[in-house]
C-alpha cells in the first residue's frame, strides 16, 4: 500500500464526510428542533440529485443543473413540510415514521415512473472532469470540489446559526422550542424554512453525489441510514456534532471500504473481499456507533436543553 | 434515635443558577416535615434529587442508615421510598386497581410472570385494594384512571405510594389543583399516616401545611432561611418577609 | 368461554375462515390461494412478535424485518449445508435470534425516541449488507433453498403442512399475548409504554423486562422467517430490507396496535389490498404510499382496534363500573 493511496482514500473520507454532513445538518436540526423523524430526507436527497441530472442533460449547464436541483429540493422539502409534516409535529415518532415512510414509497414509485427503472447517469462536468495536484499527489478534481463546496457549505452553517438571527432562532428553537413560539415569532415560518434549508442541502448533496454514484430510485435510503448513525453519534440536533461525526464515520465507512478488503485479500479470494467492502464498513461504523452510545448515550456533541 | 432521611450540603446547579444551594435537613423517623418557599425556590428539584432523577452536582443523602447517592429511582423505590409527584403521573390506560396493584408488584417479587393475570394474585390486589379505601377511591376501584377527575388522579397517586408501605413519603404538592373539599380528604388520609410513615411534604397550600407538620422548613433560592415547628415559622420575620414583602403571612 | 361482543365474534369467525382454506383451495382448484394465505400468516406471525415491543410495549423498532431475515437465512444456509432437519434448523433460529436480539437489544435500548429507531434500522442494514457480501450464500441475489425443512412427522415441503403450521403457530402466538398482556410481564411492558419515568420511580428497573421482550420478539420473528424460506424456496437480503420493517410496521398499526387480533387482521388488510392494487396497476406503491400517509393522519387505532371500542361503549353503556371493596375479588 502506497502512501499516495492512503492519502486518496483519507480525501476520499473527507469528500464522503462532507457529503454525509450535509445530509445530516438538515435532518438533524428537524429532529432536534420539531422533534421530527424525516425518513423521507433520503427521498430529497434523490430528488435533488433527479432534477440535477434531468436539467444537466437537457442544457450541458452544471451550474444550471446545480440551481434547478437545489431549487427542486428546497421547493419539494418546502412543500412536504406544509402538507405532511406540519401536522405530524404533536403526534408521536410512530406516526412521523409511518407517514414518512408512505412518502418514500411515494417518491420512489415516482422516479421509477417518471425516470424509469435504469439508474440515470450523470457526467462530471468538464471543467471539473480532470485531476489536480495535491502535494505531489494526482486526486480527481472533482471529489476535490465537492471536499471544497462541503467546507464552504459547513463554514456557511456555522456563520448563519452563530452569527445570524435565524440562527439564533434556531438555536433557541433547539433547547426551548416553546420560548421561541412565546417570543412572537413565526413559528410555522421558521419550521417551513428551516425544513426547506435541510431539504435544500440534501439537495446538493444529492445532486453532487449525481457524477460519482448512480441516480437511481431509492438511492437515498442507504445513505440516510448512515446519515441517521452520523447524527446518533454527534448528538441529535447539533449540527456542530454533526460535522464532525459525518468526518469522522466519513473516514471510517471509506477505511472499511478500502483497506480492510486489502487485508482480506491476504485470506480470501479477490471477489469475496471486494463484496466483504461494504458489509465491513456497515459493520465498523456500528460498532463505532454502539461504542460512543456506551460511553455517551446523548452523543458527542449533544445539546443542552433548558 | 436515627433519622430516616439525612441530607447535608447538597447542591445542584444549572448553567449559573443555583438551585439547590448546600442545603442540609434531617427528618427523625414518624415524622411529617413540610417544606415551603416561592415557587422557583427549588422545591421539586430537591425532590428530584431525593427521588434520583435529579443528580446533585455535591453533598450527600442517606436514607434510613445508607447512603442512596447515585442509586437509581427504582432501586430507591426498593428501599422504602416513595414518590408522588406534582404534575399527576399515573397510567391512564390503566384502572385504578391495576395502576394501585401494578404498583405494589414492583415491591413483590419479580414481574417475569407471563402466564397469571395480575389481578388474580390476591398478593397484589389485597394490598391494593386496601389503599384505595385508605385513599378514599373504593367507589372508583375499577373505572379507567382516563375517566377520573383531577381530585382523584390526586388521590389514586396517594394510593400508589402507600400501597407498598414504604419508610418515607415524598409527596410534591399533592393537593395541587384541588377543592377545599377534596384537600380535606387528604389533609385527613395524610393525618391518619401519622407516626407510622416518615413523610416529606411539599406544599403550597397553608392551611393543610399548619395542620399536618411536625416541622416546617422554609426554601428560598435553594436555601433553607428557616426551620422549625409551626409556631416557630408563623413567627419568624424573615419567613414573611420572604414570601409577602413586608405584609405578614396568610394564616 | 367467548364473550358475546363484536370483536369476539369477528375474531372467531376469522379463525374458522383461516382454517376452511386448505379446503376451500383444493375444492376450488386455487392452490394459490393456499400460498398466499400461508404468506398473509408468515406476515401475521411477524406482526405478532412486533405488536409485542411495538404495540403493548412502546419500543418503535425499525429494523425487526432483521430477525425474518435471519430465520431464512438460518434455514438457507443449513439447507446448503445439507442440514435439512427441521428442529436442528428451528433450535438454530431461536438461538441465533436470541442471541442477535440481546446484543443489539441491549446497544439500542441504552437510547429512547429517535435515536432508538435510528439504531435499529442502523443495525438491520449492517446485516442487511452482511448478507449481501456472503457471495457463497448468493450475495446479493439471494440464496435458493435446495431442500425444505423436515420434521420427521410432517415436512414443509409440502403446502398443506406449511399452511397449518404457520396457522398453529399463529393461534399459539396470539394465545400467548392473550395471556402476556395481563400476567404480570406484560403489565409491565404496558406501563413501561405508557409511563416508564413512574414505572421507574415505583421500583421497577424496566430495562430487564423491555430486553425481554425484544429477545422474545426476536425469536418470534425469526420463527416466521423459517416458515418464510420454506414458503418460498428462497432466502434473500429483501427479507432484511427497511422496506420490510416498515411494512411489518404498517401491519401492527393497521391492525390495531396493542390489540391481541390486531396484527392478523392488519396483515389480511394489508396483503389483500397490496394484491388489489396490483392488479389495478404497476404503480401501486405510489397508490399504497399515500395511502399510509392518510390512514396515519386519519385513524390511529386500527381495525381491530376499533371494533373493541364499540364493544366497550356498549358495555359502559348497559353497565356503570360498581364500586368494590377489600372483600370483593375484581
Amino acid at each position: 500500500m502506497t502512501t499516495s493511496l492512503f492519502f486518496i482514500q483519507i480525501l476520499n473520507g473527507l469528500q464522503l464526510g462532507v457529503l454525509l454532513f450535509m445530509l445530516s445538518a438538515g435532518l438533524t436540526l428537524v429532529f432536534g428542533i420539531m422533534n421530527f423523524v424525516n425518513l423521507a430526507h433520503g427521498s430529497l436527497y434523490m430528488m435533488g440529485a433527479y432534477f440535477a441530472a434531468s436539467a444537466y442533460a437537457k442544457t450541458d449547464s452544471f451550474v444550471l443543473a446545480a440551481l434547478v436541483g437545489i431549487a427542486g429540493s428546497a421547493a419539494l422539502g418546502f412543500l412536504v413540510e406544509r402538507v405532511v409534516a406540519s401536522r405530524l409535529y404533536a403526534r408521536d415518532h410512530l406516526d412521523q415514521v409511518l407517514a414518512t415512510f408512505g412518502l418514500i414509497l411515494f417518491f420512489n414509485e415516482i422516479t421509477r415512473w417518471v425516470w424509469g427503472a435504469s439508474p440515470v447517469y450523470m457526467n462530471v462536468p468538464p471543467a471539473l472532469s480532470g485531476t489536480i495536484n495535491l502535494l505531489g499527489i494526482s486526486y480527481s478534481a472533482y471529489r476535490f470540489a465537492i471536499i471544497v463546496v462541503g467546507l464552504l457549505v459547513a463554514l456557511g452553517c456555522y456563520v448563519l446559526i452563530n452569527k445570524t438571527r435565524v440562527g439564533m432562532l434556531i438555536r433557541a428553537g433547539s433547547s426551548n422550542p416553546t420560548i421561541v413560539a412565546a417570543l412572537g415569532v413565526n413559528i410555522k415560518l421558521l419550521n417551513a424554512t428551516i425544513f426547506a434549508l435541510g431539504a435544500a442541502l440534501a439537495g446538493v448533496a444529492g445532486l453532487m453525489s449525481g457524477p460519482i454514484l448512480s441516480v437511481q430510485t431509492g438511492m437515498g435510503e442507504p445513505i440516510l441510514i448512515t446519515a441517521m448513525i452520523v447524527i446518533v453519534i454527534g448528538g441529535i440536533g447539533s449540527v456542530r456534532g454533526a460535522f464532525y461525526s459525518a468526518i469522522i464515520v466519513g473516514l471510517i465507512d471509506t477505511a472499511g471500504r478500502a483497506f480492510l478488503p486489502m487485508m482480506l485479500r491476504e485470506f480470501l479470494d479477490r471477489s469475496t473481499a471486494q463484496a466483504a467492502g461494504p458489509a465491513l464498513a456497515s459493520m465498523l461504523t456500528c460498532i463505532f456507533m454502539a461504542a460512543v452510545l456506551a460511553l455517551k448515550p446523548a452523543g458527542l456533541f449533544p445539546v443542552k436543553n433548558q | 434515635m436515627n433519622a430516616m432521611l439525612d441530607i447535608r450540603l447538597l447542591t445542584k446547579r444549572y448553567g449559573g443558577l443555583l438551585a439547590t444551594d448546600q442545603l442540609s435537613l434531617s427528618l427523625a423517623p414518624g415524622e411529617l416535615h413540610a417544606i415551603i418557599g416561592p415557587n422557583g425556590a427549588g422545591k421539586t428539584t430537591l425532590i428530584g434529587q431525593l427521588g434520583g432523577e435529579v443528580a446533585s452536582d455535591s453533598g450527600s443523602i442517606v436514607f434510613d442508615g445508607q447512603d442512596i447517592n447515585g442509586l437509581l429511582p427504582a432501586q430507591r423505590a426498593l428501599r422504602g421510598l416513595a414518590r408522588s409527584y406534582q404534575i399527576t403521573s399515573v397510567f391512564p390506560e390503566f384502572s385504578v386497581l391495576e395502576n394501585v396493584a401494578l404498583a405494589m408488584q414492583a415491591h413483590r417479587g419479580h414481574s417475569f410472570g407471563f402466564w397469571t393475570p395480575m389481578l388474580k394474585q390476591s398478593e397484589l390486589v389485597e394490598p391494593a385494594l386496601r389503599a384505595i379505601e385508605q385513599a378514599g377511591l373504593s367507589h372508583r376501584a375499577r373505572a379507567m384512571v382516563s375517566e377520573l377527575a383531577h381530585g382523584e388522579r390526586r388521590q389514586l397517586e396517594m394510593a400508589m405510594v402507600l400501597v407498598a408501605e414504604p419508610k418515607l413519603l415524598l409527596l410534591d404538592e399533592p393537593m395541587a389543583g384541588m377543592s377545599h373539599q377534596e384537600s380535606g380528604n387528604v389533609v385527613r388520609l395524610l393525618q391518619g399516616l401519622k407516626g407510622r410513615y416518615t413523610m416529606l411534604l411539599v406544599e403550597h397550600d397553608m392551611d393543610a401545611v399548619f395542620a399536618l407538620a411536625d416541622r416546617i422548613s422554609v426554601l428560598v433560592y435553594g436555601r433553607i432561611i428557616a426551620s422549625g415547628t409551626p409556631q416557630d415559622i408563623r413567627n419568624n420575620e424573615e419567613v414573611k418577609i420572604a414570601y409577602l414583602g413586608d405584609e405578614a403571612l396568610p394564616i | 368461554m367467548m364473550r358475546n361482543t363484536l370483536s369476539a365474534w369477528f375474531a372467531a369467525i376469522l379463525v374458522a375462515l383461516l382454517l376452511a382454506v386448505p379446503l376451500y383451495a383444493s375444492m376450488a382448484g386455487e392452490p394459490f390461494a393456499l400460498t398466499f394465505v400461508s404468506r398473509v400468516l408468515v406476515f401475521a406471525l411477524a406482526a405478532i412478535s412486533l405488536n409485542l415491543i411495538l404495540g403493548y410495549g412502546g419500543m418503535v423498532s425499525f429494523g425487526h424485518a432483521l430477525y425474518m431475515g435471519l430465520g431464512a437465512y438460518v434455514v438457507g444456509i443449513l439447507a446448503q449445508h445439507g442440514v435439512t432437519n427441521g428442529w436442528v434448523q428451528l433450535a438454530a433460529t431461536l438461538a441465533i435470534c436470541a442471541l442477535v436480539g440481546l446484543v443489539t437489544g441491549a446497544i439500542s435500548l441504552r437510547t429512547s425516541g429517535i435515536a432508538f429507531i435510528m439504531i435499529t434500522l442502523a443495525f438491520a442494514q449492517m446485516f442487511y449488507y452482511l448478507f449481501v457480501s456472503l457471495k457463497q450464500y448468493g450475495g446479493d441475489d439471494g440464496l435458493s433453498i435446495p431442500a425444505r425443512s423436515e420434521f420427521g412427522l410432517f415436512s414443509l415441503a409440502s403446502p398443506l403442512a406449511l399452511y397449518y403450521v404457520a396457522l398453529v403457530l399463529v393461534l399459539l402466538a396470539l394465545a400467548l399475548t392473550h395471556r402476556l398482556v395481563d400476567a404480570r410481564f406484560g403489565m409491565v411492558l404496558r406501563g413501561c409504554r405508557i409511563n416508564e419515568r413512574r414505572m421507574n420511580a415505583m421500583g421497577f428497573p424496566t430495562l430487564r423486562y423491555k430486553l425481554t421482550a425484544y429477545v422474545i420478539a426476536s425469536m418470534l420473528c425469526g420463527l416466521s422467517g423459517l416458515l418464510y424460506a420454506n414458503l418460498t424456496g428462497f432466502a434473500s437480503p429483501a427479507y432484511l430490507a427497511w422496506t420490510l420493517s416498515g411494512e411489518l410496521i404498517v401491519i401492527v398499526v393497521l391492525g390495531g396496535m396493542a390489540t391481541v387480533f390486531g396484527p392478523l387482521v392488519g396483515a389480511i388488510t394489508l396483503l389483500v389490498s397490496e394484491e388489489i392494487l396490483k392488479a389495478l396497476t404497476d404503480h401501486w406503491m405510489a397508490i399504497l404510499g399515500p395511502l399510509i400517509v392518510l390512514v396515519v393522519l386519519t385513524a390511529r387505532r386500527g381495525m381491530y382496534g376499533y371494533l373493541l371500542d364499540i364493544d366497550a361503549w356498549r358495555a359502559r353503556r348497559r353497565q356503570p363500573a360498581a364500586p368494590l371493596t377489600s372483600k370483593e375479588q375484581p
